[in-house]
């Protein structure tokens, strides 16, 4: 912890210690250690309390630069362009260098939120809850609008009643199977993403 | 192309695009390219940080893309500055088209097989003489008059399409294309985009000069040329000047698609798209011949070219999704797959919810009422759902648009009127998860979960997999046809930790492919079948798991300095690690590079098979003189020669002519934004007659020169707030760089209309109306279009009422209509009105004060 109190001569042999001049002219090289003050001799790289780094790449734009993620005890304390990445070799543009305020925003949510139908306001609700729901509303629609043959008697084995939207900030598993699940496993059509706008 | 193939280009137009500001770690290489002595060329109305690191600015009004790029094509054409050799062997440039085509110069505007009635066109005119050529773009086929197995496509493999290699015979496409641009000189040019004669010169020398065997160019667009509903015409009028100066598959060369998200480039690919399955297989439509899985295959799939494997692809995907329950008996399970019956894109998608049709809806990650148009609209759809689903990481204008929205806040509907019930999901962020995205060059990269995600945040993966789960047990037990699609479906991943979180390897796995009965992954979809012996869930991505413990995407090794700079061994990009598309294009017609210093891939005729510094896009042992069998009737690649690289054609040339798959005619045509504050000068067709429109109250359209709506309005990024914006409006960092929106106008309208800098103004359309703080700047210049001033004014689309930083939302502005192939918005320009002052009444703004 840093001392927040100092006494007069602390302060004094702080300043003399740290101001340049003196230091350089005392040292064996005038030309070094000119720029290290107390503070920044006490100074160590954040990097060396991480337990865990692993590659990541950008959330922003589709560039796709590399990301390098550092944690400790799963949280994370700091992530920089990948050097060996031939996208970016370790640079980042001001989005993706916050990319860490983007994981600790404060405004992050981390609960389920509901809103019942006309309320004026959220209620938190446990996730296992909501999922259960979710999953009857998607069956209820699905039952009352599936299509199966136009009135002449084609086959279309499809609902409109339900759509989804959203893809383009996601992984590539994660829209194999939303296509998957919902158009091939339950017939819905209206799926759509950012490439589309 | 890939991004860093950029560095090699010797000239590079950006053009639709504020590449240094929204893709400034791509813009890189064309610094770099610059440094090594290219000309970096910007096209755009405003002046940029773009503009201020090219060699040339070409200011020209939103909207006249096509009238800047036809014109390019003019000079090309008219002083014989195309790359004859690469031209007349890999383009369609000789091919004579039918009869009865008509060109919009004979007609007025438009082309032949216009239906006025429909607003749409029949393509038969575009064709190659006595040919129906198929479509590579699934969606956009004709449809064949022939029923049988091929159809009309037989004709392909009779013999190669007629051609005059003398280039004189009046319907050959040369002299169409010669009489279509005939009207784009520089006068015109300068007449219809703003853009001065000597500057829009300046761009043609640049290009020109920096083509042929030794010098390459490239061009790179973002957004700025699809939100138009000419969109796809303006990306074609490139290709053609790409085309004509032999620009394509070349180091340096091609034309760069600068996308922006994470992996919009995959979800395209492997699409949450409704208009196709994945890695470009078309989405059945009951409208078309796709009553049975015959049906579909016989009249999508082209009879020559690549797309001739379409059924092994096709039927792999339908093993993978359905395993075991597909089967030959019953068509692979291809009638578990939904047919369209129109248009099922997001612009209609709204109007669904309003019509009360659509009942509930997923936003996974998306932020319609920040980034759809008409936003006023989508909460009015959204407020008639029966319930809402929001998956994201922070609050967003989407989910609480019932609380904080614009109709609430202005009093026209009150909370407890909204009987949508919402769901908000936190979500994981990248570091959280594990999986891969695709950038903008198709390279698809892994990335690790190194972190905790925190509560109940949750992967979509998690999200999609533990639904279905539920599902398929809520369906378990019945017995309803309809039901066996969701029973069907295979859903067995292995589940890990204390969350039960999906292996997104599997996943990705299941995508690359593998043999049905001893379940070994498939290195290459050259071993894709119809048989039923293969599963692949997304055949272009085959081998980004090749084998047991080989996952590609998650593979780090680049290049070393004074390497070949494919980077081949940096992650996977599609198909099959290549790095350019239609690098064949690199050699001659023997097979020899153009150019030593312009060399990628080349034929060995010693090894007997092609090779080079990037995966050959070839068939690999295909000899550069071998010459079709006509008389065998040849399909496939068997009817493709030696020296035809655009393989994914019909016919494997560049289609300078594109005879089939366009909705709006087979040669771009410049046609004035639906809402413009100027007649077409080129010709009496006004504007795209094939785009997109849905007229109806909510959703008016500004006729043409509405005295009422002066101004061009056009929207756009900022380096520091990403798109729908929450994600960086949440973020301390970058929300205090962008404290507040803005609409960037030009000092000269400003004294015009008695507005000062930082001042309020407001904004109107027919749609709605908003109010921003002036920016007057030169970076906006009025533009003079034929006697007249038009002034144009821009606003970032970023910003809403949620985060630090908070702002009116431009999307209001907007009126919904789409791009006659695409279906995309119209953004980049529109009309508006525009006077100083704020909003009137409370709740006149819609963010706190």
């Amino acid at each position: 912890m840093k001392k927040l109190r100092q006494t007069l001569s602390e302060t004094v042999s702080g300043f003399l210690n740290d101001w340049s001049l003196p230091r350089q002219m005392a040292g064996l090289d005038p030309l070094s250690k000119a720029a290290e003050s107390m503070t920044s001799r006490t100074l160590r790289p954040r990097l060396e309390q991480a337990d865990t780094v692993g590659t990541s790449i950008c959330p922003f734009c589709a560039v796709g630069c590399g990301q390098l993620v550092y944690a400790k005890n799963g949280r994370p304390i700091h992530i920089e362009g990948d050097p060996r990445s031939p996208v970016n070799q370790g640079t980042l543009c001001p989005k993706g260098a916050s990319t860490l305020g983007v994981l600790l925003s404060p405004q992050r949510i981390n609960t389920v939120l509901y809103r019942a139908p006309h309320a004026s306001d959220w209620e938190e609700k446990p996730l296992d809850w909501a999922m259960e729901r979710i999953a009857h509303l998607t069956k209820q629609v699905r039952d009352d609008s599936f299509v199966e043959t136009l009135p002449d008697g084609r086959v279309v084995n499809h609902t409109i009643g339900m759509g989804s939207l959203g893809g383009a900030t996601l992984d590539n598993e994660e829209n194999y199977l939303i296509k998957k699940l919902f158009g091939g496993g339950l017939g819905m059509v209206n799926i759509e993403n950012q490439a589309r706008i | 192309m890939a991004l860093w193939d950029l560095e090699n280009a010797d000239c590079i137009v950006v053009m639709g695009s504020n590449m240094a500001e929204n893709h400034p770690v791509g813009f890189r290489f064309v610094v770099e390219a610059q440094r090594r002595g290219a000309t970096v060329i910007h096209v755009d109305p405003r002046f940029t940080r773009t503009s201020a690191l090219a060699n040339i600015h070409a200011p020209i009004r939103s909207g006249t893309d096509i009238a800047f790029l036809g014109g390019i094509i003019h000079h090309i054409l008219e002083n014989d500055l195309w790359f004859r050799d690469f031209v007349l062997a890999y383009t369609n440039i000789a091919n004579i088209i039918e009869n009865g085509y008509q060109d919009p110069e004979e007609t007025g505007g438009v082309f032949s097989g216009f239906n006025a009635d429909t607003g749409s066109y029949k393509q038969d005119t575009w064709q190659y003489k006595g040919k129906i050529v198929p479509s590579s773009i699934s969606e956009h086929r004709v449809p064949t008059r022939d029923k049988a197995k091929g159809g009309d496509f037989e004709a392909m493999t009779e013999g190669p399409p007629p051609t005059d290699p003398t280039l004189q015979n009046p319907n050959c496409v040369y002299q169409i294309m010669r009489r279509h641009y005939a009207r784009y000189t520089p006068e015109m040019v300068e007449r219809v985009t703003g853009c001065s004669r000597d500057t829009f010169l300046a761009v043609a020398n640049a290009l020109t000069r920096n083509a042929g065997r030794e010098r390459t160019g490239a061009f790179c667009y973002a957004v700025g040329w699809t939100h138009h509903t000419v969109g796809v015409q303006i990306i074609r009028a490139a290709a053609i000047i790409q085309g004509l100066l032999g620009n394509i598959g070349r180091p340096g060369g091609g034309i760069l698609a600068l996308r922006g998200h994470a992996s919009i480039q995959g979800s395209t690919d492997i699409p949450t798209l409704y208009n196709m399955l994945p890695t470009y297989l078309p989405q059945p439509n009951v409208f078309n011949e796709h009553g049975t899985l015959q049906s579909y295959l016989d009249s999508e799939t082209p009879t020559t070219g690549w797309w001739a494997n379409m059924p092994k692809y096709v039927v792999s995907l339908l093993k993978a999704w359905y395993g075991e329950s597909a089967r030959r008996d019953n068509e692979w399970g291809y009638q578990f797959i939904p047919k369209l019956t129109g248009d099922a894109s997001q612009l209609p998608m709204t109007l669904s919810m309003l019509d009360g049709v659509m009942k509930g809806q997923f936003i996974l990650g998306q932020n319609p009422v920040v980034g759809a148009v008409n936003s006023d609209l989508v909460e009015r759809g959204m407020a008639k759902l029966d319930w809402l689903v929001v998956r994201d990481f922070a609050m967003t204008e989407t989910a609480n648009f019932w609380q904080k929205g614009r109709l609430v806040q202005r009093g026209e509907l009150r909370p407890d009127d909204i009987g949508t019930e919402v769901f908000f999901l936190p979500s994981s962020l990248a570091g959280e998860k594990e999986g891969t995205v695709t950038n903008t060059s198709r390279l698809v990269q892994w990335h690790d979960a190194v972190l905790e995600p925190p509560g109940d945040s949750r992967s979509d993966l998690w999200f999609i997999y533990h639904l279905g789960k539920r599902l398929k047990q809520l369906y378990a037990d019945s017995s309803e046809p309809r039901d066996a699609g969701i029973q069907a479906l295979t859903w067995t991943y292995p589940e890990r930790g204390k969350r039960a979180e999906p292996d997104a390897e599997a996943v990705l796995r299941e995508i690359n492919g593998y043999t049905v009965a001893d379940r070994k992954q498939i290195p290459s979809y050259l071993q894709l079948k119809d048989d039923g012996s293969t599963a692949c869930g997304g055949w272009m991505y085959c081998g980004v798991y090749p084998a047991d413990g080989r996952n590609l995407a998650r593979s780090r090794i680049p290049d070393a300095t004074g390497g070949p700079g494919s980077h081949a061994g940096w992650a996977f990009s599609w198909p099959s690690n290549r790095r350019t598309l239609y690098n064949r294009a690199s050699a001659d017609l023997d097979g020899k590079p153009w150019s030593e210093r312009k060399k990628m891939v080349w034929w060995d005729e010693a090894a007997g098979s092609w090779t080079g510094n990037d995966v050959p896009d070839f068939v690999a042992s295909k000899r550069p003189d071998y010459r079709p069998d006509w008389p065998t009737h040849p399909h496939g690649m068997d009817a493709l020669g030696g020296d035809d690289p655009f393989i994914m054609e019909a016919d494997g040339k560049c289609q300078l002519f594109v005879p089939s798959g366009l909705k709006d005619g087979p040669l771009p045509t410049h046609y004035e934004p639906v809402e413009s504050p100027v007649r077409n000068a080129m010709y009496d067709q006004q504007f795209n007659p094939a785009a997109k429109l849905w007229t109806r109250p909510g959703n008016e359209l500004h006729a043409p020169e509405d005295p009422r709506f002066p101004y061009v309005f056009t929207t756009y990024r900022l380096t520091e707030l990403h798109c729908g914006g929450v994600i960086s409006r949440v973020t301390p960092h970058t929300a205090e760089l962008q404290p507040e929106a803005f609409v960037e106008i030009s000092p000269e309208l400003a004294r015009e209309l008695g507005i000062r800098h930082l001042g309020w103004t407001v904004l109107s359309t027919l749609r709605g109306d908003i109010e921003a703080r002036a920016m007057v700047t030169e970076r906006m210049r009025p533009f003079r279009i034929g006697d007249r001033t038009v002034h144009q004014v821009g606003m970032p689309w970023v910003f809403g009422w949620e985060g630090y930083t908070s702002g009116d939302i431009a999307n209001v502005l907007l009126a919904i209509t789409g791009d006659a192939n695409t279906s995309i918005h119209s953004t980049k320009a529109v009309t508006c009105a525009l006077r100083p002052g704020r909003l009137a009444g409370p709740g006149g703004a819609t963010h706190a004060a």
